[in-house]
């Protein structure tokens, strides 16, 4: 490509340079540079600060990345070979960001257990496993407590042995508090906290017995805890960590868990702790979609019931909006504006809406369809596995026949007069027309809309999850999935996002990337076909 | 209905067994078709007019006209999440429009290395739907919000960022083609008497591509509008919610209660959609048909 460039047009220096030596866009003092100026102080502001943020939070890579996109940007905007990236910077940022590291990132998760009892790192799964384990130490000393808030942060102030206050929130561990004041043994007033009157603590009570201060940044040094808002012990955790040797120890029982293959600490008689971390787990994940009989059998089911859903609706919708579109396209018939209009009402209104709409039209008891056209049957439209079935396909038909009559009307009103007139001259029937002309014709410019169609549909989660909600649920399945659940809505329930279900990221996304190859290769598939058959006509 | 009007015989008449045949049945057909297409719409607006609010009491088309409904809706979130869902829209509306534009312009009007590469990869990354990344998108999220809160979870900024992604995925070919269409000797002729690159682009393209910049802004409203899955995962107080979670919680949960209130809601929400449409049919319709195919 870069060798038939003609030079015009990736030299922007050349107009300008006729105009005014050495003046250009990118810095000549215009109303466009000053534009640029502020956009990009903006930005940059915005880029230290988020890079400032994430240092504090300690996020390296997210660090790094924003580096690297403030000396992109500034560079790409300042510099004068730039000139193609100027214009694609911004939406390729987003991009980048959004849509190829979610994607990559997908597959990087669908290869982990990341996941409930698997949610983080191995050191933040270590401290969290002292701090869940901590109890009270035997014997250990009371000391006189007092409850303090920073702004709506509840802390604790504590009087030691020795007489000095040591101050901390759940946050921020102790520290001491050399300007507070003691009377009668209980610390009074805190610089920079706020007591807690006795009624604001009884009134917060749960909140002040589950608070844990930690004495110090060290999970290992315990914890202040208190019962009773008046006196606090040193809460100690009941495991302890050995970092050399890697491994956890019951202190009480002297039970030893080594770290295992799942991520997770192990004991000899293979009891594990509760909390593990992320680890890569290979193709297990896609093992256990394709072979483990919870999800297998769901799985194929599911896989089947997406594919016949997918191709039906895009027949269903195609066939009806073809035969409407054959139907109004008589030039003799009044009133067509009119019917077009109204018939493309379905497609006008939001799919959620007419999703759930259709929901509670088709409800078993209540519903508009049983209740008043069917005088009070009870059909169930969206309760019984094939019932459940056509439904979703009749609202889907609803929803999507709007859409397949417009390009079906414009696909016949764009097929040439002198063709049809060749064909009648040649003497072809109406049906041979039709059949020889009219319908290649047509299938040439609507297929890679029907490709879209059927793309759009195997991945119509809306539809599933407002109608039916994927039910009615599978007998047999430990995981929340149903006869009408679509892989999409598969994932939806087995990545457990929304609480119905343990969370399970690593197999939703390993999910996601089985459906986004049957997708692609359908597509793949599909487009080459249909660039051949253009060719052909 | 105007629709069920007799229709005449254009000049000659016809004999009422022709006329059958060949007229006649298309408006029994149309007719037939427009009860189909429009009954569940009567009904909900029937709905969102009766008074007691529950399904079964909508079940009588407007035996009761009140705004009793209508009226509830100020005691709710409602409002709310049509503020937020008009906000998230229009942005990510515009931003789609300008982000995808200045692509497709740098596409269309240079010549650079990588081009034909950045086209293709263009063309196969919009084959992956964003919304099967949700997983990622959410723990992305989770992971800036530890940093940045404002671009965290529960965000309507993070949400527009997150339907931005897509933006020149799915747009840039839609857009590309249309500015290919658009005679390069304009620009030349500009360039010659001194434009830049930059006033070209804003003072001469833009205004000649406009239709295109319509559609776009207007098929990414009406996706953004309607889309659930992320904003679903994304938004979590319901103070943030969009019209989509928003509604389908209130049918979830207890739909026999709610039934008036998401009738209200919805003749409401699928306003600003249909009056869009309605009006700009032609531009959408066209918008479609070309993009897919040039895609």
């Amino acid at each position: 490509m870069s060798s038939h460039q003609p030079p015009t047009l990736t030299t922007p220096e050349r107009p300008s340079a006729v105009r005014r030596p050495g003046s250009s866009h990118a810095s000549a003092w215009g109303r466009g540079f000053l534009v640029k100026l502020v956009l990009l102080a903006a930005v940059d502001a915005l880029g230290v600060y988020g890079v400032l943020a994430a240092w504090n939070a300690e996020s390296h890579g997210l660090m790094a990345v924003l580096l690297v996109l403030l000396v992109v940007a500034n560079w790409v905007y300042f510099s004068r070979r730039a000139l193609p990236l100027k214009y694609i910077l911004p939406g390729l940022i987003f991009l980048l960001v959004f849509q190829i590291f979610v994607v990559l990132y997908t597959g990087w998760v669908a290869f982990t257990n990341y996941g409930d009892g698997h949610n983080s790192p191995k050191g933040q799964a270590v401290e969290a496993l002292l701090v869940q384990n901590e109890r009270r130490v035997e014997e250990s000393p009371a000391y006189p407590l007092t409850v303090v808030a920073d702004d709506e942060e509840l802390g604790f102030a504590i009087l030691t042995d020795s007489g000095q206050v040591r101050v901390g929130t759940s946050e921020q561990p102790l520290e001491d508090a050399p300007d507070a004041e003691v009377a009668d043994g209980v610390v009074t007033t805190v610089p920079g906290y706020e007591v807690l009157p006795r009624q604001a603590v009884i009134e917060r009570q749960a909140e002040v017995t589950t608070l844990r201060v930690p004495v110090s940044p060290d999970p290992e040094d315990g914890s202040i805890r208190t019962q009773d808002a008046r006196s606090g012990y040193v809460y100690l955790s009941a495991l302890e960590y050995d970092e050399t040797a890697d491994t956890m120890t019951d202190v009480v029982t002297g039970t030893v868990y080594r770290p295992n293959d799942d991520g997770q600490f192990e004991a000899e008689d293979g009891s594990t702790l509760g909390v593990g971390w992320r680890v890569f787990v290979g193709v297990d994940n896609f093992v256990t979609a394709f072979a483990d009989a919870r999800y297998a059998t769901p799985f194929v089911k599911i896989l089947a019931w997406t594919v016949a859903f997918a191709v039906l609706s895009v027949v269903t919708t195609f066939l009806l909006g073809l035969f409407l579109a054959i139907t109004f396209n008589d030039p003799r018939l009044h009133g067509r504006r009119i019917y077009r209009t109204l018939l493309i009402l379905p497609y006008a209104i939001p799919g959620f809406l007419a999703a759930l709409l259709w929901s509670g039209l088709l409800n078993r008891r209540f519903g508009f369809i049983n209740d008043v056209l069917l005088g009070g049957a009870e059909i169930g439209w969206l309760t019984d596995p094939t019932l459940a079935k056509l439904s979703v396909l009749g609202v889907n038909l609803w929803l999507g026949f709007p859409y397949m009559f417009l390009i079906c009307t414009g696909a016949l009103q764009s097929i040439p007069g002198d063709v049809m007139e060749a064909a009648r001259i040649d003497g072809a029937g109406r049906w041979r027309t039709w059949r020889s002309i009219t319908l290649p014709l047509l299938l040439v410019s609507t297929t890679p809309l029907l490709i879209s169609s059927f793309a759009f549909n195997f991945n119509n989660f809306t539809l599933i999850y407002m109608l039916t909600g994927g039910g009615p649920r599978f007998q047999d399945a430990s995981v929340p999935l149903g006869h009408t659940d679509i892989l999409i809505s598969m994932v939806y329930a087995v990545s457990g996002v929304d609480g119905s279900a343990p969370k399970n990221y690593g197999l939703a996304s390993a999910l996601s990337i089985v459906v986004f190859l049957i997708v692609a290769t359908v597509s793949a598939i599909a487009f080459k076909r249909t660039r051949s058959l253009e060719e052909i006509n | 209905m105007a629709t069920s009007a007799p229709a005449v015989p254009a000049r000659r008449r016809m004999t009422p067994r022709r006329y059958m045949s060949e007229l006649g049945w298309r408006h029994l057909v149309g007719v037939v078709a427009v009860v189909y297409a429009g009954f569940p719409l009567v009904y909900v607006i029937s709905a969102s007019l009766s008074e007691r609010g529950t399904l079964t009491g909508s079940n009588d088309l407007f035996s009761q006209v009140s705004i009793a409904n209508y009226e509830a809706l100020g005691d709710t979130y409602f409002w709310t999440w049509v503020a937020n869902t008009l906000i998230i829209a229009v942005v990510t509306g515009v931003g789609t429009v300008l982000m995808g534009a200045a692509a497709a312009y740098a596409f269309s009007r240079f010549r650079f290395s990588g081009r034909r590469a950045g086209l293709t990869a263009l063309l196969i990354i919009q084959m992956f739907p964003q919304m099967l990344a949700f997983v990622a998108i959410f723990l992305l999220l989770l992971g800036i919000g530890n940093v940045v809160p404002e671009l965290g979870l529960n965000s309507k900024l993070a949400l527009i960022c997150v339907y931005l992604g897509g933006a020149l995925g799915v747009n840039t070919f839609l857009m590309y083609g249309f500015f290919n269409t658009v005679p390069r000797e304009l620009d030349e002729a500009a360039k010659i008497d001194g434009a830049t690159h930059g006033q070209i682009y804003w003072t001469i393209i833009l205004r000649l591509v406009s239709p295109i910049l319509a559609v776009v802004g207007l098929l990414s409203f009406i996706a953004t509008f309607g889309e659930f899955i992320i904003a679903r995962v994304v938004l979590q107080s319901e103070a943030n919610w969009t019209l989509a979670v928003g509604l389908y919680g209130w049918v979830s949960a207890l739909l026999e209660a709610n039934w008036g209130l998401f009738a209200a809601g919805a003749v409401i929400s699928a306003l600003p959609v249909l009056a869009l449409f309605l009006f700009l049919q032609k531009y959408i319709v066209g918008g479609l048909t070309a993009g897919s195919v040039k895609g």
